[in-house]
């Protein structure tokens, strides 16, 4: 077996080609393996995914046509000793993402004293007006989250991004799984790995913990908002709702009666208490955002700030995923918790700023730069494997509109081996936790998605631009 | 449940059974035309066209060319046959994923692999050399469908509108199938009786696989009375409008329960329901089996739109 290239932490192998203690057992039952019986698990697993009709549709691709994202056999594997640090470190983050939203829409201590720039939040379309002065149910903004991390090194983990939108891709964590234990029953009973099958019932759990004022006594009723089954994460809308036995309602399904937001059942409207949206800020009221969306529903906001139902996550939260908030999030953690981030930022040149902007024009082709309000990898330029001429293309944008931008060094993520052709070889990889927050506590599943640049030495791992995803696994102890 | 999951179970079970129906209407036709001449062929694979209702958009692109391989194509594949077989199975898919946290997995899974199947066989033109295996997997899919909604999905309303949509769907291509057969189809009345009228008679009961149950009742007897009796009345076959309408009436009767009310649909169901009870076949052969058929269709046609009035499906 040949060792990853030095360049970067491959985290199966060490340099001198040994086995590092997360994989051996894994390597164990891997060498005892005839090799075609691994490829034949392949197709195999293909055939499952058509078949279960886990696809997902690419925006912006000619016909929308639904595609499978690659799953790659071999796991991705955290030490229980990695992963105790690691939920230490997303906890504290995601407690300061509440603290820190919950502060923006109220008294914006963190503005006050001068931590955060108010630019950031005026005109940014992120942060919604209508929010101000309104604490959600159980005071939790972001019930869902799903925290971004790469490894550089040993116990070198770093927060890339923050998902306190709608963070999609739990349904991938919880069928990749499934696919493993299908596949490789055995295997499971050789390497002890936590469960992560509990997910959507932890999920409803904590979302029924977050009951608006209005909810009457009776059993919760849930409901996931999908914008239908174009969209491109329909397939895991319609998973959630399965799971927790919720409906998955439309806009179109959905009025207001007495106060409440009620969806059309075959016995007449019948009121929801939280609604799980999986449909963004502006397309939710088309009174109060976009007057043109046929999502969402018309007077909704109004409901939810009377107390008439609980939306999760709650409007206004994709602030905390804007690209420029990000940089601050050092800052945010200490300032809301008074604790060190236990997890670091990657750092991040805000373009916005002269010096930094220089730097960033200098550098280009070392960089990373990306929009701050953009997300899916699109719209970003990754220097190193850029060609001058978009690097020179790119440039011209950055400097016409610097705020708009911030800049990344390219890391030397780690890697982990892909089975291919010709046995294992290491693709770059990233890490995202699911985080749930109800007014009990933080709950992280062990585990996650981890998506993989199939293509040798790419460092792009989204789906939509030719990632593929692993089985995460945190051990047992 | 929702409305719109109502509407999207009940329409994913009338494209699956309209399929299956299609699929043995074709396969019927086919096992004629191939012991006849040319031109009476082509007679039986118009007469196919006309019981799925797509004459003027056949001729509209064939003329009064009915040669297998065009029909066989048009109603399975072509694009100017918008209602064509894999339309409806895509349909169904579409409406299956539409539903899909009311379903189960199992449930899905066949339905999804079912539409991934007949993608694959109908992506080329089917020659006659194929059509055995198409119309064949056609049929075992939509087997699988089935069985897997009887082994996995709980009785409760979900369960209730699927089978309504099922049995609207089959009492409706039932009574046209005897329709165009008896009286679209017959060159002129004196062959009632004839050789020529038995052979006919027998396709109709293969296009409803029926012809094995009618035969072992009958004594392998072919008679145009006894088998309209058979396809209209018999409450035994689970092809006759019979049968249809009492799993109609238990369906309905569940929601009801469920519900805790009736609504007006239960009382179209009730005139239905009854006059199939207490009619004869004489009876109806006396006001004539064509108006008798053209009745039904019609008040199973009102009784589907009340249902989904009823019951929300749409706003």
């Amino acid at each position: 077996m040949k060792a990853a290239s030095p360049s970067s932490y491959d985290e199966m192998f060490a340099a001198d080609g040994s086995v590092r203690p997360a994989y051996r057992g894994y390597e164990e039952w891997y060498a005892e393996q005839p090799a075609d019986l691994l490829r034949r698990k392949g197709t195999e697993a293909e055939a499952f995914f058509r078949r279960t009709g886990i696809t997902f549709n690419v925006y912006g691709s000619e016909d929308a046509e639904e595609r499978l994202i690659p799953f790659d056999m071999v796991p991705r594997i955290i030490t229980a000793h990695q992963w105790r640090r690691l939920s230490r470190g997303i906890e504290q983050r995601v407690r300061a993402l509440n603290a820190f939203l919950h502060d923006l829409y109220h008294r914006q201590e963190i503005v006050r004293s001068g931590r955060l720039p108010a630019r950031l939040l005026e005109k940014n379309p992120a942060f919604l007006p209508q929010m101000v002065g309104f604490t959600p149910p159980g005071g939790v903004y972001t019930h869902i989250v799903g925290i971004d991390l790469v490894r550089t090194d040993e116990d070198e983990f770093m927060v890339l991004e923050d998902n306190a939108r709608t963070p999609s891709g739990v349904s991938y964590m919880l069928e990749n799984r499934e696919t493993m234990m299908a596949m490789f029953p055995e295997l499971f009973t050789r390497v002890r790995v936590r469960e992560v099958s509990d997910y959507p019932r932890r999920l409803a759990r904590s979302l029924a913990a977050c009951l608006p004022p209005a909810a009457k006594g009776h059993q919760p009723v849930v409901a996931v908002l999908t914008p239908g089954i174009y969209n491109s994460a329909y397939f895991e809308h319609a998973f959630l709702a399965d799971q927790m036995g919720a409906e998955l309602v439309e806009g179109s399904d959905l009025r207001i009666e007495n106060g409440r937001i009620a969806m059309r059942t075959t016995q007449g409207y019948q009121p929801i208490d939280v609604l799980y949206r999986r449909v963004d800020d502006e397309y939710l009221d088309p009174l109060t955002f976009n007057p043109d969306s046929m999502l969402g529903v018309s007077g909704i906001m109004d409901v939810y700030r009377a107390g008439g139902i609980t939306i999760a996550n709650a409007p206004g939260t994709g602030i905390a995923d804007d690209k420029a908030i990000y940089s601050f999030m050092p800052e945010i953690v200490e300032f809301y918790t008074g604790e060190k981030p236990i997890l670091p930022n990657v750092p991040t040149w805000r373009c916005s700023e002269p010096d930094a902007l220089k730097y960033v024009l200098e550098h280009l082709s070392e960089l990373v730069v990306k929009e701050v309000h953009g997300s899916g990898g699109y719209g970003m330029l990754i220097g190193p494997t850029s060609s001058k001429k978009e690097i020179a293309a790119f440039a011209a944008k950055l400097a016409a509109r610097p705020h708009n931008y911030i800049a990344q060094p390219t890391l030397s993520l780690s890697t982990v081996p892909i089975l291919g052709r010709g046995g294992l070889s290491p693709r770059h990889v990233d890490l995202r936790p699911f985080v749930l927050v109800s007014p009990g506590g933080i709950d992280i599943t062990p585990g996650g998605l981890t998506r993989v640049a199939l293509k040798k030495g790419s460092l792009v791992v989204n789906s939509s631009q030719g990632g593929g995803t692993k089985d995460s696994w945190v051990l047992d102890d | 449940m929702l409305g719109r999951s109502a509407n999207g179970i009940f329409w994913l079970f009338r494209n699956l059974e309209r399929a299956e129906n299609t699929a043995r209407l074709i396969e019927a036709g086919f096992r004629m035309a191939l012991t006849r001449d040319a031109r009476d062929a082509s007679d039986e694979w118009r007469s196919v066209i006309v019981t799925l209702g797509l004459r003027a958009l056949y001729e509209a692109k064939f003329g009064s060319d009915y040669a297998g391989p065009n029909v066989i194509n048009f109603i399975l594949r072509d694009k100017d046959n918008p209602g064509n077989v894999l339309a409806m199975c895509e349909l169904a898919r579409t409406n299956a994923r539409m539903v899909r946290a009311g379903i189960t997995r199992e449930v899905w899974e066949s339905v999804n692999d079912s539409w991934l199947r007949m993608r694959d066989l109908l992506a080329r033109p089917v020659t006659e050399t194929r059509l055995g295996d198409v119309l064949d997997t056609l049929r075992r899919q939509s087997t699988q469908v089935r069985g897997a909604m009887e082994g996995t999905m709980l009785r409760n309303e979900i369960y209730n509108f699927a089978r309504i949509g099922s049995f609207i769907e089959r009492a409706d291509n039932t009574a046209r199938i005897l329709d165009v057969k008896y009286y679209v189809l017959l060159p002129s009345i004196s062959y009632v009786g004839s050789s020529l009228d038995n052979v006919q008679w027998e396709n109709v009961l293969r296009s409803l696989a029926g012809e094995r149950a009618y035969r072992w009742l009958n004594a392998g007897r072919m008679e145009a009375r006894g088998i309209a009796e058979f396809l209209i009345l018999d409450s035994r076959f689970p092809r006759s409008l019979a049968f249809c309408y009492g799993k109609l009436r238990s369906n309905l009767e569940h929601l009801a329960r469920e519900y805790g009310c009736e609504t007006d649909a239960h009382a179209i169901l009730q005139e239905a329901d009854c006059d199939l009870h207490t009619i004869t076949i004489d009876a109806i052969f006396e006001q004539g089996l064509h108006e008798y058929i053209a009745k039904f269709i019609n008040r199973n046609t009102r009784l589907a739109n009340q249902i989904q009035y009823d019951y929300r499906f749409i706003d």
